[in-house]
């Protein structure tokens, strides 16, 4: 394989990993979003209470596409690691999906990301980047 | 609402930051124990499951996706990726003082950043407050 063709494998697979964790989390903020405050769904005393927490969000379509992102994102990211080396894959994967969330939070789920939330995401992303090399 | 956080909702969020990290841990050093697992010695990760430090690992990483989900029913994702992210942080400590591996300064620099980056939102709202969000929580949009 060229080097040409090698960098772009690397990179594709590296994005595509990315995106499905942006998808699989953006995905499973609206469903708990859209279930609101958990709390209020319990009823009973002790661990049967947690049965209509469990329940409500199991039988929400949009978290099960999440978590089925998720899930893809795992054998994605087993994929990607038998191709690409964990030193550039776990920091570039790590820090593409913490800048990808903010960006698609702010796109899809119209959360307020202001100035201090940016400011947080980029020191996440490089500090990520520094942590995991 | 100023949408400020209760303790016991604080505490959900240092429970993310724990768990998730603890948990990996937990499953790193279970793994070294049963050895490297490939297409033609499945059968190993049957053993795994009784190893304990693969039992008390799965049970936080369950307890890590309860309480993530948890944080994202109060709280914007913007709001969680940090302390998902504290997380890296808790992994290089417990590698220098539990594991005693040696941190460069450069991932002294990338905890000190990721602490700062936990410190920014910490105290800010929790929760958007957004005309359409409004529309959203009754389920119109998505």
């Amino acid at each position: 394989m060229t080097a040409a063709a090698t960098i772009v494998r690397t990179w594709s697979c590296i994005v595509f990993v990315a995106a499905l964790a942006i998808a699989g989390e953006c995905l499973i903020a609206a469903a708990m979003r859209k279930l609101g405050d958990l709390d209020t769904l319990r009823s009973g005393t002790g661990l049967r209470s947690y049965l209509g927490p469990v329940r409500a969000v199991l039988s929400s379509p949009i978290f099960l596409i999440g978590a089925l992102c998720m899930a893809l994102n795992f054998f994605a990211m087993l994929f990607t690691l038998s191709v690409v080396d964990l030193s550039l894959a776990a920091p570039a994967i790590g820090s593409l999906t913490y800048v990808g969330n903010a960006i698609a939070a702010k796109l899809f789920l119209h959360e307020n990301v202001d100035r201090r939330r940016w400011l947080a995401t980029s020191f996440l992303a490089v500090g990520v980047v520094l942590v995991s090399r | 609402m100023t949408h400020r956080l209760k303790p016991s909702q604080y505490a959900i969020l240092v429970a993310v930051m724990l768990t998730a990290s603890v948990g990996d841990t937990l499953l790193t050093k279970g793994m070294k124990q049963v050895g490297p697992v490939d297409l033609h010695h499945l059968s190993l990760l049957w053993h795994a499951l009784f190893n304990p430090f693969i039992d008390v690992g799965i049970i936080l990483l369950i307890g890590f996706f309860a309480c993530y989900m948890t944080s994202l029913s109060f709280a914007d994702l913007t709001f969680v990726m940090p302390a998902t992210a504290f997380g890296y942080v808790v992994i290089a400590l417990l590698s220098r003082f539990w594991l005693h591996e040696h941190l460069s300064i450069s991932r002294w620099i990338g905890i000190l950043l990721i602490t700062s980056a936990v410190g920014f939102v910490a105290n800010s709202p929790s929760r958007t407050e957004h005309p359409n969000l409004d529309r959203m929580d009754s389920g119109v949009a998505l």
